[in-house]
Parts: structure tokens; C-alpha cells; sequence
């Protein structure tokens, strides 16, 4: 079901955490809300959810407005950070506990829960308590809850967050196929970019209640609309140069670094830019070069990260496959690749 | 565990200074099972004479009436405490109630404030409304003596409750009330279960308000049974037999404590366990 939020407005107390908002999720996508904490993504999720009520605006489930109905009445499943399953209660009654609420009947609810299980494979978990389940298989229990009764939308808040990393990479893939088999309609919240990519068909990236940008993870990582969202997407993350226009360039005069602008032109010289490069765009082949000595080396196994350091001070960053390897305090002449470069106003704005 | 201190030390220290105590407990058993001759410190004869009184009311007056209320007295008083307190006490942790803080205050200048000094404004309000001299009335009033700590303590059970339990709750379509029906009140179990306890065992030994409130009804509880026995200057006076009655109005605390008291203990961790 296509959800859709609308002016939306959010006041705690008198700080305005979320100002006017438009988002629309396309029924049968998985779409996450990304960016540091107290940007307001949960907040989205909670109203969307209705334990927190819009000041203003307007939210539809279809063609429902569901702005002034409660939680209970809006259908929507929520899998929380911490599970929050029902310590009293076996998983089958914790799966169950939606449909009983609604008062099905029991040959009806055993069947669903069944399924449900099955999908989420935990069948053999049933007469199980919450305290006996490792995290992942709270986790499964946390969503079988979610989906039970068919819910319009399904929201997930951090649900990795305390899982160890293998179980994430697990839980990742499960959960997304999960969704997919369902083919319901899911937000899911996060702080972390590789979780948001790897997921979800689009990403939203919020930052002080505001949507920054909206795109699918491999645009949104190819075409940053600002430093903020290109500094956010990527690891090891993308690093920024200072500098000004000249000439058509993007200038570094003490290290006499100079990238064409080519497509951007019309800056008025001086003007003051930031310029992003990724550490895959920056290394031994490229055409623009570069002196620094390397600052930092850290072996991953299949490839390398290394710490430039320019001669005025800043630094780069690259991503190098393993094989030759440079030591520390090594002095490189290795290049930017100005084609994927991106040049940024000194306000973030990408040019 | 290792130690990193020597235990004999205050195994020792702590035998001496309870040491008075048991001696004491220990001669109230044995005399209500024994005879002393005058003069003597040690028992000369077994007998269960001291014990009659369970049988004959000749002798102390009829004991299992004072019993039954006192049962009745301490058991309407812990159903009162314990349905207030579970239900106030979950207002007062989640529901965004007016004046939150100033009843919050309140109950903590409740519990702390000395009920005898209550006593006159307690006696007018009961005399008013009719229920002075009645068990109902001294019920009420000793139940609402006790609400500020139970409400207290519940309060800090729910507090323990995870938030998101309640909201996946509401989240999984049940009302409020359901929720804290099926999801929140089996939680907070261990609490009510130590507050329903705390509340029997105030209710048993309760004495003052029964004396004071209802001086010259039909009704006598234990206490006030016991301070009868006990009157020096009644003829049938006998040290004996008031150790008995006593170590009998005492031994239901006693089984209840042995029972419970992991339960009890648990009123001053507080908390659920996940």
C-alpha cells in the first residue's frame, strides 16, 4: 500500500524536530530513513506508526487519511530495536497475541501463526520463551508479530542495531527477503548506510528533520545532491578538499593542485569550493596528480586502505586492492580521477 | 567466590549481638510447652496445658473469632491496597496525568509523614461518615495508610517495564486496558505479589487503629485479643498463656515470611525479568 506523508510538522515542547516534510513510500517498496541520530527519522517512524501524532500534515495509507486514528486502528507492524517481545508469553503466543486481540477464531489463528513461522523459519521455536531465543531468533519472532495479521506497512526501527555482525549479515538478507515474499510495503530506520544500501530500494537521507534527498542507493551514491549526503554514503567515507575557483578549475594553490571544472563553469573565480573524492577515485591511475606522504595504512585482507597526507595538510583517502602494498611514511605521487570527482559550494551544495 | 576477609570473625560478633534475641525466642517457645518451678531458670515439665486456650474459650475468652477477623481485616485490607496500587500506580508511570508531579509529590510526603499524627482528622472523618466503630471503617482508614507506599512501589515496577513492550502492544491493535491487562500486569507480578504480602502482614499486626477507631465494637482483632490476655490485673492473669496466644498470632507471619520471603526481598530490587 502506498503511504504517503504530507506537510508534516512535528514540535516537541517547542523545538521543531520535524518541519514540514513530503515523503511518499510506493506501495511494495522497502525504503529506509537514513542519518544521525536526532534527525528526526525515528519520529517519522513513530508517526507513521501513531504513537506519536502529527501537529500538522496530513498521512494516507491509500486513500485513507489515517492522520487522527490511533495506533490500533491504522495496521501497520512495527518490529522495535529491542524486539520488545512479550517476556510472559511463548513466541506462538507472541505471534499470536495480535489475532487473539482481534478476536479470530483459534483454528484460524494457529493456522496463520504457522505460516508465519514457516516463513520466518522459526517453526521449530513455538513453545519457546523470548529469554531462551538468541538475537537473531528474536528478531524473526519480532517480525513474525509484525506481519501476522497483514499489516498495510511495516516498520522497522534499527533492527540490526543489536544484533553481533555476522547475525547482521544474516538478518539483513533475511529480512529483505522476507519483505519481498510478502511484498509488503516497509520503512526501515538506520543510522548506517551499508544497512540502507543494502536493503532497501530507495533511500531517503534526512538530516534536522529535513529529507535531503531521495533516490535508490546506487544514484544516491553515484550523485550526491550535497557533501552531507556524500559524506554519509560510502566506507570508508568519501574526503573533502577546500579550495577556490580559478580559472575554471577547482584550485589548491599551495600544492598547486588544479581539477578542471569542465562542465561547471561560470564560478566566479575565488569562490570558495569543496571538492569530494571517493578512496576508489584516488590512487596509483587517475589524471590528476597528486604528492603527499601516506599517513595511515590498515589491511582489510582483499584490499588496503591508506591515509594521504597532502603537503598543506589535508588529507586522502584511498582504497587500494592488496597485492602492493605501501608502508607507512612512504611518499606517493598517486592521482584523482576528476571525472568522478565531485565539486561542492563551501554551503554543501554539489555543483 | 574468594573471600578476601575472614568470615569467623563476624559469624562471632554477629552470634553475640543477637544472641539476647534468640535467647528470648527460644524460652518463648519452650515456656509455652513447659512449666518452671518458682525460683527456677530451667523448665521442669512438658505440657500442653499453655495451649488450651485453642479450645477451651473458658479460659482467654474465644480465640478463632479475634482469628477469622483478623483474617478478614487483613485480607479485604491487602485486596484494597493491592487493586489501588496496581492501577494508580501504572497511571502514575505512563499516563500523561495533570498535576503528574505534584501527586507524585504528594505520595512521597504521604508515605513519609507519621500516621498517628493523622489520627484526630481521621476520627472526624470516620465519625462523620458514620463508619466509626466499624470494621469497614478501620479497614478503609488502614488501607489508605498503607496506599502511598503502594503505590510507590508499584510505580517503580512499571517504570521497569520496557516502554516498547506496551507500544508493540497498542502497535498489535489491543486497547490501553488490554494491554496492561495481558502484557503489563504479568510483568510487574513479583511486585504485586511482595506489595499483596507486605499489605497481609500490616494488616495482621496492626493494633493501634482497631484501639483507637473502633474502641467499643463487637469486633475484636488479635492484637487487641492479645492486649486482653496480656492484663496484668485481670485474675486469670497467666505469663504462660500469653506467650502461647502471642507465638500463635505471631506464627502466621512467620509462615508467610518463611514462604515468601525471596518474594519480599524482591519488593526492594524491583524490576522484571526479561
Amino acid at each position: 500500500m502506498q503511504i504517503s506523508i504530507n506537510n508534516f510538522t512535528k514540535t516537541f515542547d517547542t523545538t521543531t524536530v520535524i518541519d514540514d516534510m513530503n515523503l511518499t513510500i510506493r506501495d511494495g517498496e522497502m525504503l529506509a530513513l537514513l542519518g544521525p541520530s536526532g534527525c528526526g527519522k525515528s519520529t517519522t517512524l513513530f508517526t507513521i506508526s501513531g504513537i506519536h501524532r502529527m501537529d500538522k500534515g496530513q498521512l494516507m495509507f491509500g486513500d485513507r487519511d489515517v492522520s487522527g486514528l490511533p495506533s490500533q486502528k491504522r495496521n501497520v507492524g512495527v518490529v522495535f530495536q529491542n524486539y520488545a517481545l512479550y517476556p510472559h508469553m511463548n513466541v506462538f503466543e507472541n505471534i499470536a497475541f495480535p489475532l487473539t486481540v482481534r478476536k479470530d477464531n483459534k483454528a484460524d489463528i494457529d493456522r496463520e501463526v504457522r505460516a508465519i513461522a514457516a516463513l520466518t523459519h522459526i517453526s521449530e521455536l513455538l513453545e519457546r520463551r523470548p529469554g531462551q531465543l538468541s538475537g537473531g531468533q528474536q528478531q524473526r519472532v519480532a517480525l513474525a508479530r509484525a506481519l501476522v495479521r497483514k499489516p498495510d506497512v511495516l516498520l522497522l526501527d534499527e533492527p540490526l542495531a543489536n544484533l553481533d555482525a555476522k547475525l547482521r549479515l544474516e538478518m539483513r538478507s533475511e529480512i529483505r527477503r522476507i519483505q519481498l515474499e510478502t511484498g509488503i510495503t516497509a520503512v526501515l530506520v538506520t543510522h548506517d548506510q551499508v544497512e540502507a544500501m543494502s536493503m532497501c530500494d530507495r533511500i531517503a537521507i534526512m538530516k534536522k528533520g529535513e529529507i535531503v534527498q531521495i533516490d535508490t542507493p546506487a544514484d544516491m551514491y553515484s550523485n550526491p545532491r550535497t557533501s552531507f549526503v556524500a559524506g554519509f554514503l560510502g566506507n570508508p567515507p568519501i574526503s573533502f578538499l577546500s579550495g577556490i575557483a580559478m580559472e575554471n578549475s577547482f584550485s589548491v594553490a599551495p600544492i598547486k593542485l588544479r581539477v578542471p571544472l569542465g562542465a561547471y563553469d561560470g564560478i566566479a573565480d575565488g569562490t570558495q569550493l569543496k571538492l569530494g573524492v571517493r578512496p576508489e577515485h584516488f590512487g596509483p591511475e587517475g589524471d590528476i596528480p597528486v604528492e603527499g606522504k601516506i599517513a595511515f595504512a590498515e589491511t582489510q585482507g582483499r584490499e588496503n586502505l591508506y591515509d594521504v597526507a597532502l603537503a598543506d595538510g589535508s588529507v586522502l583517502r584511498s582504497i587500494q586492492p592488496a597485492g602492493r602494498n605501501w608502508a607507512l611514511g612512504d611518499a606517493v605521487r598517486w592521482f584523482i580521477d576528476s571525472k568522478s570527482a565531485f565539486v561542492f559550494s563551501d554551503d554543501g551544495r554539489r555543483l | 567466590m574468594t573471600r578476601n576477609f575472614a568470615a569467623w570473625p563476624i559469624i562471632l560478633l554477629l552470634t553475640v549481638l543477637s544472641l539476647p534475641l534468640f535467647v528470648m525466642y527460644l524460652f518463648l517457645l519452650v515456656d509455652t510447652f513447659s512449666n518452671t518451678a518458682p525460683g527456677s531458670l530451667l523448665p521442669n515439665e512438658f505440657t500442653l496445658e499453655h495451649w488450651r486456650f485453642l479450645i477451651d474459650p473458658a479460659i482467654t475468652g474465644d480465640i478463632w473469632k479475634p482469628t477469622l477477623t483478623t483474617i478478614l481485616f487483613a485480607a479485604s485490607m491487602m485486596i484494597i491496597v493491592v487493586s489501588v496500587s496496581a492501577t494508580a500506580g501504572y497511571a502514575l508511570s505512563r499516563l500523561a496525568l495533570p498535576f503528574r508531579r505534584f501527586v507524585l509529590s504528594g505520595i512521597m510526603v504521604m508515605h513519609a509523614f507519621p500516621s498517628v499524627t493523622l489520627i484526630i482528622g481521621v476520627f472526624l472523618v470516620l465519625q462523620f461518615a458514620g463508619l466509626y466503630n466499624s470494621l469497614i471503617g478501620v479497614i478503609l482508614v488502614k488501607a489508605s495508610l498503607m496506599l502511598p507506599f503502594g503505590i510507590w512501589i508499584m510505580k517503580g515496577f512499571y517504570d521497569a517495564v520496557p516502554w516498547e513492550i506496551e507500544m508493540a502492544g497498542v502497535q498489535d491493535g489491543a486497547s490501553r486496558f488490554t494491554v496492561w491487562r495481558r502484557i503489563i500486569l504479568p510483568q510487574v507480578k513479583p511486585g504485586l505479589l511482595s506489595l499483596a504480602l507486605f499489605a497481609f502482614i500490616d494488616g495482621w499486626s496492626e493494633y493501634m487503629l482497631p484501639r483507637i477507631l473502633a474502641p467499643s465494637s463487637d469486633f475484636e482483632v488479635l492484637s487487641m485479643y492479645l492486649n486482653t490476655v496480656s492484663d496484668p490485673n485481670s485474675s486469670t492473669y497467666n505469663f504462660n498463656i500469653f506467650k502461647s496466644v502471642g507465638l500463635f498470632y505471631t506464627l502466621p507471619v512467620l509462615a508467610l515470611f518463611v514462604l515468601f520471603q525471596n518474594r519480599l526481598m524482591n519488593i526492594f530490587g524491583g524490576g522484571t525479568k526479561g
